[in-house]
């Protein structure tokens, strides 16, 4: 058992036992689960100090036979890409259990302990190279979600749990198949292995074959990130869920979405993801567009901010099909800066709720002068996610930019409108929510952040500032993986096949 | 050679697992007027531990594989298998059956008599090698089951349902038994293998085998409930007692599949290329109507049934792909059915209350709260209906469907997966009202369930996670199993 087995097992174990503590003892189960979600973190803070940069493939491998026959492998190992979003989910979990501290009054041994099963399943999915352990991991996770929402989520909570339940289940089932197809050609659910016989040339698709197993793959991702048009589970998700859900849901695992096209759709198809780059990049940016139009003219507070997820995941997946090494590193950039800042805002918008008991903009308005530490935070998670330099968004989208610019700059010039009209949005809504004169409501029941809350959210400010100025901290290792995704896809077909895509320049932007 | 009557101690060996259980249901009919009043719950014990001695006697059987009784009967890994899967499925339903027997104060042993003739039945289906053998013992198990589905006599919807059940049920053995008669007609013997090798001889005519397998094919496929044979279970699970719907749905229906795969990939072989089409309609149908069906139900019951529909389906699917991996996922898949179907019908048994007036789908508002861990071990046999990773019910599903997609048949694959999509929502409809509605007047008044009970809940959960964490031991041995009969 290596460090990254005892990663996965350390939140799988602290569920079954925190489900085995009495009902009764609410603050035993509070603190057990926050110990659990704290080692954890740790822990992958070993795996961090561990890595080896530089070195090619994966590392924390381990590799033994789960079943037989068919030939299932428990086969975990991580690398750059990985590494740091399995570091976002353990980082995120101890502050969700804290966040969720007071507000949840009900059922709270349950809530805990799915929230340890929620990192369970995460951690799992990023460390997962064997295409059966994969999927298992990725439908793990939709069971504590499905439940988060359902059972502590607002008032149409109901519709919205079952909602994205089967919305994410109809997207898997046709990724099964698929995955069950490439079984049957290539003798093994090994992701490695697998690529290694495509490349070698040992085994062959046909151009519908690779075609349609690669929409069968892109449809179930697209549907996680969410995708324009493939998109509507995701407002209704966010605003019913509990904060904590929100957070988890935003921040991690709409990255499961991203995380398995880079992973599984580029490389192990790499002619048709190049064929159907196109239409992909312009559903991309109508996403862009539409979600910051919609997010503008949203009443409430967390429907802004979980339309404004459909604009921002729209970036991650135009880096990531633009095939230049830019693109990639941006949009693995920007899938980390989304959970920090979007989490950050998911987390606020909470506290706020908690303090007003309303979600709607109009029912605030002169915040600013009341909680002056909050107006003050929230200013900087805003900033943060309008892309200011020197924050992290700046980096990543810029990145996109960038690396979509080299492949076909139209695709730039209409993204660049999604990050103007981010800070529109953003920067209005902050104006209503904290200028103005304050009611009488915003006057007696808006205090200034607790102590708890202080210890909340001040991970995720000095994270977005970190991570605005010292990329180098996170990037080199991100650029080594995705150098070698993009030599997976440029290995079996011209360059010249995509659309206006130019030579590759590698990570030019460490430097800074 | 003089003929010797006396069968060879082999045989008796090879047989054992059906003496036990006729020996046992006997000495319950005798033992009943004795001990009825006294110790109502004997004879519950008594069955279930005549069960455990038959599971011995079976694994016993398949020390000695071979054939006996003048090839009436084949003991392999296969029917060994399936005879171990109809008395677990046995012991369940009687350990569900407690808490319902002494609710309507019907604790009598020819309940439980019946339960193991109708498992004795079973076991002669499965082990069956002749057409006769086979008709013999779906008549055993059959009309047992006909007289417990109507066990509460002076109940209206168990003689509703015992009624319609017999009378179909008749019916389509009726069809079954003229595809035999047209077989021995054609090929002078009932002997699987026999007329096997008769069909591949050239000069027989395929077209009258055809027609004899399409005769069969009906009788067979209303005793699975597959579509279009299925406008029977839904009416019969409803009315019958719940933990006998259990019964049902699972025991004979495995039984009912063992003896499918037997005859049309031993005997019907050589025109597979002519039923497999049919059976792939077939499979398809089943799954829609019964998932579609399933979404509109307000009673537990009828859902399940309708969900049991589909699931008939997904077992279709891997006799369509007509392989080895395909009669080995239905073997497994059998057994992760009944184990969460079975789990299923004992979380209503526990809610159904008196005369089972609790029966609607709203009466499980608030069971997470109330009762968690009847409602956790109910969350695990849903989510394994479902097909959610780390169940049993998913490794099944992923099984049958590779052997699909191995057989070729893409779009079936598709479509069924698809279909199980769509199942997702009518088995979340129950999470929903088990874990999202406040406590309801008929949780309120639950009591937790008693030691059977809780066993009858904790088994088949445990058995579920068992199939889907670590199904290798199994996985090998449907393998190995399934090649025998190919």
């Amino acid at each position: 058992m290596n460090l990254l087995e005892i990663l996965i097992a350390v939140p799988a174990a602290g569920f079954l036992v925190a489900l085995m503590i009495p009902r009764s003892q609410e603050l035993a189960v509070r603190l057990f689960t926050l110990a659990v979600s704290l080692l954890a973190f740790i822990l992958s803070l070993g795996l961090v100090a561990g890595y080896q940069s530089g070195q090619i493939g994966q590392q924390y491998v381990d590799n033994v036979v789960w079943i037989a026959n068919p030939n299932i492998h428990w086969h975990v190992g991580i690398d750059g890409l990985s590494l740091w979003l399995i570091v976002l989910s353990t980082f995120l979990t101890p502050i969700a259990i804290l966040i969720s501290w007071r507000s949840i009054t009900k059922q709270i041994k349950e809530f805990f302990a799915f929230l340890l099963l929620l990192e369970f399943g995460l951690i799992g999915v990023f460390a997962a190279w064997d295409l059966f352990l994969f999927y298992t991991f990725w439908e793990v996770v939709l069971v504590p979600m499905y439940f988060l929402i359902g059972i502590w989520g607002h008032d149409r909570r109901i519709y919205a749990s079952v909602k994205f339940f089967l919305y994410t289940m109809a997207g898997s089932v046709l990724m099964l198949v698929a995955i069950i197809y490439l079984y049957n050609v290539a003798g093994t659910f090994d992701y490695a292995v697998i690529l290694e016989s495509f490349q070698s040339g040992r085994i062959g698709l046909s151009h519908t074959e690779e075609t349609l197993l690669f929409l069968a793959f892109f449809v179930a991702f697209a549907i996680k990130v969410p995708l324009f048009p493939l998109h509507t589970w995701l407002p209704d998700a966010h605003v019913e869920a509990p904060t904590a859900g929100s957070l988890m849901l935003a921040s991690v695992m709409l990255k499961m979405g991203t995380y398995g096209m880079l992973r599984f759709c580029v490389p192990l198809f790499p002619l048709a993801a190049r064929e159907n780059a196109g239409w992909i990049n312009i559903l991309a940016i109508i996403g862009i567009i539409y979600g910051a139009l919609v997010a503008m003219v949203q009443p409430n507070l967390k429907k802004l901010v979980a339309y404004s997820s459909v604009s921002h995941l729209g970036f991650v997946v135009l880096g990531i099909f633009s095939f230049t090494q830019m693109g990639l590193d941006g949009a693995v950039y920007q899938m980390l800066n989304h959970g920090i800042s979007t989490g950050a805002l998911f987390i606020l918008v909470g506290f706020m709720y908690e303090r007003r008991h309303s979600l709607a903009i109009k029912d605030f308005g002169g915040v600013a002068t009341v909680a002056p530490w909050l107006g003050t935070v929230f200013l900087i998670t805003t900033l943060a996610s309008i892309g200011l330099p020197m924050l992290n968004n700046f980096v990543g989208e810029f990145l996109v930019l960038q690396g979509a610019a080299q492949a076909n700059f139209g695709w730039t010039a209409f993204a660049a409108i999604g990050v103007i009209l981010s800070a529109c949005y953003m920067l209005w809504m902050y104006k209503r929510v904290f200028f103005g004169a304050p009611g009488d409501e915003v006057k007696h029941h808006m205090p200034d952040f607790n102590f708890r809350e202080w210890v909340c959210i001040t991970p995720l400010i000095v994270m977005m500032v970190w991570m605005g100025l010292f990329t180098k901290t996170f990037l080199p290792v991100v650029s080594e993986t995705n150098a070698q995704i993009l030599d997976h896809t440029g290995a079996t077909v011209a360059l010249s096949t995509a659309p206006g895509a130019l030579p590759r320049t590698g990570g030019a932007f460490h430097a800074r | 050679m003089p003929v010797n009557f006396a069968p060879s101690a082999t045989d008796l060996l090879r047989f054992g697992p059906e003496i036990v259980l006729t020996i046992a249901g006997t000495m319950l009919m005798v033992l009943d007027p004795l001990f009825a009043r006294k110790f109502p719950r004997l004879f519950g014990h008594l069955s279930i531990a005549a069960l455990i001695v038959a599971i011995f006697a079976a694994v016993a059987a398949n020390g000695v594989p071979g054939l006996a009784f003048s090839n009436l009967l084949v003991v392999d890994g296969f029917g060994t298998w399936f005879r171990i899967l109809v008395m677990c499925i046995g012991i369940l339903s009687i350990l569900s059956s407690y808490r319902y027997l002494e609710r309507e104060q019907a604790e009598t042993g020819e309940y439980h008599a019946l339960i193991l003739f109708s498992i004795m039945g079973q076991c002669v289906m499965v082990t069956a090698n002749d057409l006769i053998m086979i008709f013999i013992g779906l008549e055993i198990s059959s009309i047992a089951t006909y007289v417990l589905a109507g066990y509460l006599r002076n109940d209206k919807r168990n003689n509703e349902a015992a009624l319609k059940y017999f009378l179909l049920g008749s019916f389509a053995t009726g069809f079954l038994l003229y595809g035999v008669a047209i077989v021995y007609g054609l090929t002078g013997t009932t002997q699987l293998p026999a007329i096997r090798a008769a069909l591949e001889t050239p000069g027989t005519s395929l077209m009258v085998a055809g027609v004899a397998a399409a005769l069969m094919f009906v009788g067979l496929c209303f005793k699975v409930s597959g579509a279009p044979f299925q406008i029977w279970a839904p009416d019969v699970y409803q009315g019958a007692p719940a933990p006998i719907s259990g019964f049902m749905a699972t025991g004979p229906k495995a039984a009912a599949f063992a003896i499918f795969l037997r005859i049309f990939l031993t005997a019907f072989d050589r025109i597979s290329l002519e039923w497999a089409p049919i059976v792939w309609v077939c499979a398809l149908l089943s799954m829609t109507i019964g998932n579609f069906a399933a979404l509109t139900q307000n009673n537990l019951k009828r859902m399940l049934a309708y969900s049991s529909i589909a699931h008939a389906g997904y077992i279709l699917v891997a006799l369509a792909s007509n392989s080895e991996i395909g009669t080995a996922a239905a073997m497994f898949y059998l057994a992760a059915y009944a184990l969460m179907n079975l789990g299923a019908f004992a979380v209503i048994v526990y809610i159904s209350g008196k005369g089972e007036k609790h029966l609607k789908i709203e009466d499980l508002a608030g069971l997470g709260q109330r009762q968690p861990f009847t409602a956790a071990m109910m969350t695990v046999f849903l989510l394994s209906l479902i097909g959610v990773p780390l169940t049993g019910g998913f490794f099944g599903k992923f099984y049958i469907f590779r052997a699909a997609l191995d057989s070729h048949l893409t779009w079936l694959a598709v479509l069924g997966l698809l279909n199980s999509a769509v199942a997702a929502y009518y088995y979340l409809r129950l999470l929903v009202v088990m874990y999202m509605h406040e406590p309801g007047e008929v949780t309120n008044a639950l009591e937790a369930p008693g030691p059977a009970l809780r066993a009858a809940l904790v088994l088949p959960a445990v058995g579920t996670f068992f199939l889907g964490i670590l199904p290798g031991t199994v996985l090998s041995f449907t393998q190995a199993a399934a090649s025998f009969i190919k």
